[in-house]
């Protein structure tokens, strides 16, 4: 986004790339929540949750500090088993596998990104009319 | 320098004000971004303190260095991140209301000098 590798951080990079790093974090959580349930013949082909991980970036020149997303990790939650030799994907033993996917605290993360979204956008947009203001004095 | 604020600039104390007050936004905005950034520590700049410095001859970016501080967190999450929402909110439009004030009062003052040199 703009000069944010080189040059001086605005208060625009500032919001634009939280704004980002919170879109990534709803991603994940819709991405997880689309794979809720789901089930796999094998317990390598599970679907394991997705997860955003944040950090601060300082810009020392003028204090300004924004939010990286350094990358998305694959959570370590082992899959459930269950026995179900009905289902179509179940293997010899007659047993699937299915994503470890807790569904309360993926909606709760998805309402937290998104108000934290929002808070971004009314932060940006009181900044950006004070700043027209004071371009045009009035 | 016995009356800075009206000696040294046309546009006195509210010239200052208005820096402090568009340096402070985008620091209270950085806390806001940061929200959800583990181990994150919420600053503030103490406004009073910034100006008086600056009143008393300091640079823009020495009284800002003297007067950022670390907020006191209301309540310590496990993560360390100690940016409290409400109050960051409160902080920022209290100083959006006050950055629109100082602006009022500076377009005051540029009113008055064109007057004055039209002669009206």
């Amino acid at each position: 986004m703009g000069n944010s590798t080189s040059g001086q951080m605005s208060l625009f990079d500032v919001a634009g790339r939280a704004m980002s790093a919170q879109l990534v974090r709803m991603n994940t959580a819709a991405s997880n929540l689309a794979n809720a349930g789901a089930v796999s013949g094998t317990e390598e082909g599970a679907y394991r949750p997705l997860k955003a991980v944040f950090a601060t970036q300082l810009d020392k020149a003028n204090g300004l500090a924004t939010v990286n997303v350094t990358g998305v990790v694959q959570s370590t939650a082992a899959p459930l088993k269950q026995h179900d030799p009905s289902h179509p994907l179940a293997d010899a033993n007659g047993d699937v596998w299915i994503s470890p996917v807790d569904e309360n605290a993926e909606m709760v993360e998805m309402l937290d990104s998104s108000r934290q979204y929002q808070n971004m956008v009314e932060a940006l947009s009181t900044a950006k009319q004070l700043m027209l203001d004071t371009v045009r004095m009035k | 320098m016995s009356d800075p604020a009206s000696n040294t600039s046309l546009f006195g104390i509210h010239g200052m004000a208005l820096e402090l007050r568009s340096q402070r936004m985008g620091l209270l905005t950085s806390n806001i971004a940061n929200a959800a950034t583990p181990g994150y520590k919420a600053r503030d700049i103490d406004f009073n303190a910034a100006l008086s410095a600056e009143m008393n001859g300091a640079s823009t970016s020495t009284a800002l260095a003297q007067s950022t501080q670390y907020r006191v967190p209301v309540m310590p999450s496990l993560d360390g991140n100690t940016v409290d929402m409400s109050s960051e909110q409160v902080a920022f439009s209290e100083n959006a209301t006050a950055y629109s004030s100082t602006l009022a009062f500076l377009s005051d003052q540029i009113n008055r000098v064109n007057r004055s040199i039209k002669g009206e």
